[in-house]
């Protein structure tokens, strides 16, 4: 604990740094990855990730000195060839766009390991250091690197900030940005461009491997908590940054672990949390709304049936038992019992012996959705004109649907009806 | 004599990857191959622990499991989750590969597994690690005997499943009418890259091994017109990206994979080029004769 209150304070200038540093890259790179995720192009940020390596080699071989500014140039560079390298395999060849990535991918980062081992095996002593790119070096950040960062971080917020109208229009209808005048292939580059300088920024400290994390995963999570662009682009820079947080702290207290896939995989936990538990689009939340709605529907479908029993028979005992039941309408035995336990529960039937009985507020439900199908087998033959024996099906599923306003409607529009196209009475 | 054992496990590795790197293109998976090649990093560590040693049937195990279970979690995210297909590829081999970088760092001191080789393998250790028996007759290299059985199992599984794999990869529907099941295919097809990717990682590491599974049937896709054909061609060009990279790594003292992924996209680029300014040629030639 005093461990975590000495690292929060911030007093020590190494973690200040890195802390800093981190959450700078993090929450930049994550929300230029927003973009790129709903253009639904986010392995394109992998693929430029990947190919920023030759570029930081070529530039240390070229200049003989591990200069940032040299760097990050040559990074910017290749991983920009290879955007554009992908783009011209996709438009002039056969090939699809998942193989242009793989390949373009694959084989600029061999290209760049064959100059790192080329660099190494030169025995150039400066070189110390050039490998940090692979997996990146969250913990070793300095002074000098926080102010690149912040710069870069800078210079992201304020292009995105000053196009944001132009790349929500991008992301979301470029033929529309298109038709009023925008000039799109100007605006993907600029998105390119972003991409690549958060790449080069991000890939010091996670790595060339895990960056495409930092583009991906925060965007993905935040997806799955709000339809609304700013929030998504608030709540993305707020998980990056808290990953970026927590890797920097887990190696604060344990130096021998590794920061940047530790800040990848508290990332993507807090993604698979949002995948499951958000509270509507998440997978779990969403199976238990099916759940409910198949409940509702079954309910429904019992007081219909029960109604229906009593209406045909006109029987005044109106107890009716199991088999009655599913002959009219198939129930699984599990379903029956599960059905008729709610229906009894809101007092819609009561039990007894295997026999079943219908009250008066069951009565009333069962009445309403019988009346809203005939009304809708009507509606489907005498307006939309479809033959009696092809509407069932479709006013089977309605029923359950339709609002006590368009119920209204429907019956100001058939002029109350009193008969269904099959001749049964519609109840009122 | 060194050479010619490193260039024919090249080869070796070369010409399972290109194979079955076929089938992914075609089926428009190259990223799905992607993923599960940095997602078997997991279980190798894992059954590198379990194991005690560079066991091999183990580590095919762990990591075929892992390549499956890369698989279903990316269609789970896809289909049940709602996430667009791009995305459920990049959340899930990040995540999977850092808990493997994140375990070999916990278990540092009994994985014999560094970074470095997951990145780009060993190959050049080949004729250093020999596979000596109990009784002590000296077998010859191991990584060896492991990318001659996996070719022979790959050159199997294509041959025995060839009607399957491609009607399954052009026509699902049909193979679905016919009964053959195309989901069940998608797994063994899964199974079989993440065995070779395995087989292949001590050879060239867990990522260049991606180059060689896309890089050399790319180049055959823009060459040719029946899957045999192709098959072939990127067969012969898997070959050849092993020796020219070997060439060019013994040049500069490079390392080797990283040496075969240049070439192979060298040879990609080649042909690309070649094709396109042959189009632009037609087109001008037509053009002229029009007029």
């Amino acid at each position: 604990m005093t461990d975590l209150l000495e690292f929060l304070s911030l007093r020590d200038a190494n973690v200040r740094f890195v802390v800093l540093g981190t959450i700078l890259l993090m929450s930049s790179a994550s929300i230029v990855g927003t973009f790129t995720f709903l253009k639904k192009k986010s392995l394109l940020g992998d693929a430029i990730a990947h190919a920023v390596l030759p570029g930081v080699c070529l530039a240390f071989l070229l200049q003989g000195e591990k200069d940032p500014l040299w760097i990050m140039i040559g990074a910017f560079i290749t991983g920009f060839i290879s955007t554009i390298f992908i783009d011209l395999v996709v438009r002039k060849s056969k090939i699809k766009e998942d193989t242009a990535i793989a390949l373009t991918l694959s084989t600029f980062f061999g290209f760049g390991i064959l100059l790192l081992t080329y660099i190494q095996k030169s025995g150039n002593a400066s070189q110390s250091g050039l490998d940090q790119f692979l997996f990146g070096k969250a913990a070793a950040l300095v002074g000098s690197d926080l102010y690149n960062f912040a710069t870069i971080a800078v210079i992201l917020l304020v292009v995105v900030f000053l196009f944001y109208k132009e790349l929500k229009l991008l992301a979301f209808d470029p033929d529309f940005a298109r038709s009023i005048g925008l000039k799109v292939n100007l605006l993907e580059l600029l998105l390119t461009s972003l991409s690549v300088m958060a790449v080069v920024t991000g890939i010091q400290a996670v790595g060339v491997v895990l960056m495409a994390a930092i583009l991906i995963t925060p965007a993905a999570a935040a997806r799955y908590w709000t339809d609304r662009l700013p929030i998504m682009l608030v709540l993305a820079a707020c998980f990056a940054a808290f990953s970026g947080l927590s890797g920097a702290y887990i190696s604060y207290t344990l130096p021998r672990m590794p920061t940047g896939p530790w800040i990848v995989m508290v990332i993507s936990l807090i993604a698979f949390f949002s995948f499951f538990f958000s509270p509507q689009k998440g997978i779990i939340s969403r199976w238990w709304q099916i759940r409910k709605y198949r409940h509702a529907i079954a309910l429904d479908n019992l007081l219909k049936t029960l109604y229906q029993l009593t209406e045909k028979e006109a029987r005044t005992d109106k107890w009716f038992s199991f088999e009655e039941i599913i002959r009219k309408r198939f129930f699984t035995d599990k379903q029956l019992q599960h059905t008729l336990q709610k229906a009894k529960n809101k007092g819609f039937v009561q039990c007894k012996n295997e026999q079943v009985y219908l009250t008066a507020a069951g009565s009333e439900k069962g009445q309403r959705i019988v009346k809203l199908h005939r009304l809708f087998e009507l509606y489907l033959t005498e307006i939309v004109k479809l033959a009696p024996d092809h509407v069932h099906d479709t006013a089977d599923k309605i029923e359950h649907i339709l609002t006590p306003e368009l119920e209204a409607r429907l019956e100001e529009k058939l002029n109350y009806p009193d008969k269904d196209p099959h001749d049964a009475k519609i109840p009122r | 004599m060194n050479d010619l054992l490193i260039i024919i496990t090249a080869s070796l590795v070369a010409a399972s990857c290109g194979l079955l790197g076929v089938f992914l293109v075609l089926r428009k998976m190259a990223m799905v191959g992607d993923a599960i090649s940095h997602a078997v990093l997991p279980g190798i560590v894992l059954a590198f622990l379990f194991s005690g040693s560079r066991d091999s049937i183990s580590m095919v195990l762990g990591a075929g499991l892992l390549g499956v279970l890369t698989t279903l979690l990316i269609e789970f995210l896809h289909k049940k989750g709602r996430l667009q297909a791009d995305a459920s590829i990049g959340v899930t081999f990040t995540w999977l590969f850092a808990l493997g970088v994140i375990l070999i760092s916990v278990f540092a001191g009994q994985v014999d597994l560094d970074q470095d080789c997951v990145l780009y393998g060993e190959i050049a250790y080949v004729p250093i690690d020999l596979w000596i028996t109990d009784s002590g007759i000296n077998m010859g290299p191991r990584v060896l005997y492991i990318a001659a059985i996996n070719l022979l199992l790959v050159i199997i599984f294509i041959i025995l499943g060839f009607k399957e794999l491609k009607l399954t990869t052009f026509d699902p529907q049909f193979a679905g009418i016919v009964g053959i099941s195309a989901t069940t295919w998608n797994y063994l097809l899964m199974g079989m890259v993440s065995y070779t990717t395995v087989s292949s990682f001590e050879a060239v590491g867990a990522i260049l091994v991606v180059a060689l599974l896309v890089a050399p049937p790319a180049t055959a896709y823009l060459l040719s017109k029946s899957l045999k054909n192709m098959l072939l061609l990127s067969l012969l060009f898997g070959l050849l990206t092993a020796i020219l990279g070997y060439a060019l790594a013994w040049q500069i003292e490079g390392s080797i994979a990283g040496a075969m992924a240049t070439v192979a996209g060298v040879i990609f680029s080649f042909v690309f080029f070649v094709q396109w300014t042959k189009r632009i040629f037609a087109k001008s030639y037509s053009k002229k004769s029009l007029t």
